[in-house]
């Protein structure tokens, strides 16, 4: 299992969405963030090919921030903090 | 920051090609603030019928390879059309519309569709609707 954890930021909250396919990433980041509250930062783990744009997007659209985004051997990780709504 | 958008579907076909696009996006749209409504006209009316989303083929003779492709769904770990609705129905704010006219002409009465079902309603619902809609699809 790669588990990238990032410097300096302080994770609340991980979210593994690995072997999970669109829609099911977003879906579950919306569900996960509605619980955070704002400032609070969550990692999420990825393989869908298609989630680093999805989830620039989602970010972009809701108003939250994607701090990092990386991939490791087939695995996304994305540090996002919760900035807006959700 | 994010204000709710709406996005207007007609959804005519009952295949499982074109469902899974239609169930995609409305789900996605759940999490992105997105209100959808689908108009169910055609052959998509088949699709609220009970039992429709767990049927529905591949078009034409890809048909016979439907049950390959729910394997493969399945394998896959892809949603499938009715987990799709659920997550619709669930999540978000998804609307669902039975046109009026093709239940006359298939002779689909209220009982034959699934509770999920919003309302059996005419083009002036959509044409309402869709008017200030920010996306609007055919599919």
């Amino acid at each position: 299992m790669v588990n990238v954890v990032s410097k300096g930021y302080s994770v609340t909250k991980t979210l593994d969405c690995r072997e999970l396919y669109c829609p099911l990433p977003i879906i579950k980041m919306q569900k996960a963030v509605k619980g955070m509250a704002e400032g609070e930062i969550i990692k999420v783990l990825a393989t869908d090919s298609g989630s680093k744009r999805d989830f620039d997007s989602w970010c972009r659209k809701t108003g939250n921030k994607l701090l990092e985004s990386t991939e490791d051997d087939g695995v996304f990780t994305y540090i996002i903090e919760k900035t807006g709504g959700a | 920051m994010s204000e709710t958008k709406k996005m207007a579907i007609i959804v005519h076909s009952g295949t499982m090609d074109k469902l899974y696009p239609v169930f995609m996006l409305a789900s996605a749209g759940t999490a992105m603030d997105v209100e959808t409504h689908l108009f169910f006209t055609f052959w998509g009316l088949n699709a609220l019928k009970k039992g429709g989303l767990e049927g529905a083929k591949l078009p034409g003779v890809m048909r016979l390879g439907t049950g390959m492709m729910k394997d493969r769904v399945k394998k896959a770990n892809v949603s499938t059309l009715p987990q799709l609705l659920k997550m619709c129905k669930e999540y978000g704010n998804v609307k669902l519309y039975a046109c009026s006219t093709t239940m006359e002409l298939m002779k689909v009465s209220k009982e034959d569709l699934i509770p999920e079902v919003d309302d059996i309603v005419g083009a002036a619902v959509f044409l309402d609707i869709a008017l200030d809609a920010d996306i609007h699809l055919f599919i």
